[in-house]
Formats: C-alpha cells, sequence, structure tokens
C-alpha cells in the first residue's frame, strides 16, 4: 500500500486499498472453497457508510450497503453479523473478556473522506446515541426512484471478476498503476447519453487517453 | 489523590506508549473534591506528551473514547461531573481503530 501511495499521492488511498482487499478476499474465500465469508462490520461502519453515500450521491451504493447479506447470487455470499453492534459495546466486551485484538488506525486514513462522516457521527452518537441505528434503519428504507437509471452487473472482461463496467474497479486500478496514470479509475464518469455514444465527463485532472483507443474501455 | 489510569486502544501512543500511570493528582484549590473535569485536565497537561487533539475535544474526551470509572460507563455516573475517590481505576479507551 505504501508503494501505491508513492505513485498515487494521500488522496483516493481508500479506493486502492478497499477494492484490492476485497478482491483478495474473495479470491482468497474461492481459493479455500469457503460457503460464505463473514466479516465484522459494526453498527458505526454501517451508519458511516450510509453518510457518505449520501454526501457523495452514490446511488447504486446506497440501496446495496445496508443489506446484511450481499452477493447472494453471486459464488461466495457475505454477511455482516454485528450490523446492528456499537462499536463501544464491542470495544467494552473486548476489554471485560480480556481479549487481545489490534488497534492500530491505518496510517493514512487522517486524510480519508470517511473520516468526516465518522466525525460527525460520533458528535451524534454523543448527544443521542441512538442515531446510529436510525441512521442505518433510514438506509434500510431507502427505496431508489425508478426513473434513476441504475448500473447493470455483469463480469470483468479481463479477469471475469462481477463489474458493473467493462472492466472491473481492480483491473482498472492495476491497469493505471502499471500505466503510471494514477488517476485511472478516479473520478467520475458519466453513463451513456441520449444518443448512445460514451461520454466521458472529464475534469483538468483526469488525463485523457483518447489517443491510445483501447477498445471500450470505461473509465 | 492516589489514582490508577489505563490508557487503551491506541490511547496509549499519546503518553509514550505507558499503558498504566498510578499518579497523585491534587484537589483543585479551594475543592473538596475531584470531578472527572479536574482529571482530564490534569491528564491533558501531564500525561498527554503528543496529539492532544486525539484525546480531548474542548473539555470532554474525544467523541469515541470510552471512559471507565472502576469498570462502570462514565454516563452512568454523570459524565465530566463524576467524582472521583481514592485509589479510583480510571481507563480510557479509544473505539477509533481500522480504515
Amino acid at each position: 500500500m505504501d508503494e501505491i501511495v508513492k505513485m498515487i499521492g494521500l488522496k483516493n488511498n481508500c479506493t486502492f486499498c478497499g477494492v484490492f482487499r476485497r478482491q483478495a478476499l474473495d479470491r482468497g474465500a474461492a481459493l479455500l472453497k469457503v460457503d460464505k465469508v463473514a466479516t465484522g462490520h459494526n453498527a458505526d461502519d454501517i451508519a458511516e457508510t450510509v453518510l457518505l453515500n449520501i454526501l457523495r450521491g452514490d446511488i447504486a451504493r446506497l440501496s446495496r450497503c445496508t443489506s446484511i447479506i450481499t452477493g447472494e447470487d453471486g459464488p461466495i455470499p457475505r454477511c455482516k453479523p454485528f450490523k446492528y453492534t456499537y462499536e463501544k459495546e464491542i470495544v467494552m466486551y473486548a476489554y471485560f473478556k480480556k481479549l487481545d485484538y489490534f488497534s492500530t488506525e491505518c496510517i493514512y486514513s487522517p486524510n480519508a473522506y470517511r473520516g468526516f462522516a465518522r466525525e460527525f457521527i460520533k458528535d451524534l452518537e454523543r448527544i443521542r446515541p441512538r442515531a446510529i441505528l436510525d441512521i442505518i434503519k433510514s438506509g434500510e428504507d431507502f427505496r431508489i426512484s425508478t426513473t434513476t437509471k441504475m448500473p447493470e452487473q455483469g463480469t470483468c472482461e479481463r479477469c471475469g471478476y462481477i463489474s458493473s463496467q467493462k472492466w472491473c474497479k481492480a483491473c482498472v486500478l492495476l491497469e493505471g498503476l502499471n500505466r503510471g496514470l494514477p488517476k485511472l479509475g478516479i473520478g467520475r464518469t458519466q453513463g451513456l447519453n441520449s444518443d448512445g455514444k460514451k461520454d466521458r465527463k472529464r475534469d483538468s485532472r483526469t488525463p485523457s487517453i483518447e489517443s491510445k483507443q483501447c477498445g471500450s474501455l470505461e473509465f | 489523590m492516589h489514582l490508577t489510569l489505563e490508557f487503551g486502544g491506541g490511547l496509549e501512543l499519546l503518553c509514550e506508549s505507558v499503558k498504566i500511570h498510578n499518579v497523585n493528582v491534587d484537589l483543585p484549590k479551594g475543592a473538596d473534591k475531584l470531578s472527572m473535569r479536574d482529571l482530564l485536565a490534569w491528564v491533558r497537561t501531564n500525561l498527554i506528551k503528543e496529539r492532544p487533539e486525539m484525546f480531548m475535544k474542548g473539555e470532554s474526551v474525544r467523541p469515541g473514547v470510552l471512559v471507565l470509572v472502576n469498570d462502570c460507563d462514565w454516563e452512568l455516573s454523570g459524565q465530566l461531573d463524576t467524582t472521583l475517590e481514592e485509589k479510583d481505576l480510571v481507563v480510557f479507551i479509544s473505539t477509533l481503530h481500522g480504515g
């Protein structure tokens, strides 16, 4: 991860780490031929994710992030047994049972956007502790308008992993790292516009690689 | 007043990696009781060697830091107004970790 940060700088670190770690987890689970993967996400994490997705307008993730089981139609479903357990309860349990656990914080997390959502949630918890469970409940009850365009799930052309684009995020990021284009896969994209042409919204940071046509690479 | 203070969940890094501190805290001038409010100010001045914003925010602890007084959550005993007695054990645990 340190090498990746040397290449991309201190922003968008979570994108690289999260995408690669998820895939590594899935591939490892497939190698071990497990039935399910359980992760330790707690109530605070889910509430932060709901807020984060609202703040960033990520409707696709917003509709999925409160599901306690995800990927049921895939090879290995994932579940979050601690979805309703407060982080505070977990820490107190570990303390009283004298359980050994890692408490190191990721060194890149101070720059992460999630930090703002977390700070806000912690302040809310202090005033009204139920807020965390209520945010999760709101997230569960969200219904996306039928006119909103949602991405469709397919498979990555390069590696076969599940993806809503032609290439899965990990392949896009990896391609960017290997080609010295750290911004590949970062930044917003537009979907298909009305005449069916693929439209790419570009800001001054995203490099233009139109001159290097490589099929229908979406980024 | 003799107290035992413990730091966990990563907070010990702010006190030169010492987890357990046996301390002697003087009562503030004119007061006959030591409150958590007084103790926090004392800790910030005397024990926190770096990044005090990780431990405290304003008068109280940073949100996300659990405080246990004799193994009991301080929210049950009045938070900042909790009064301390000789040989009490106060534990500060940070619940903020991961990414």
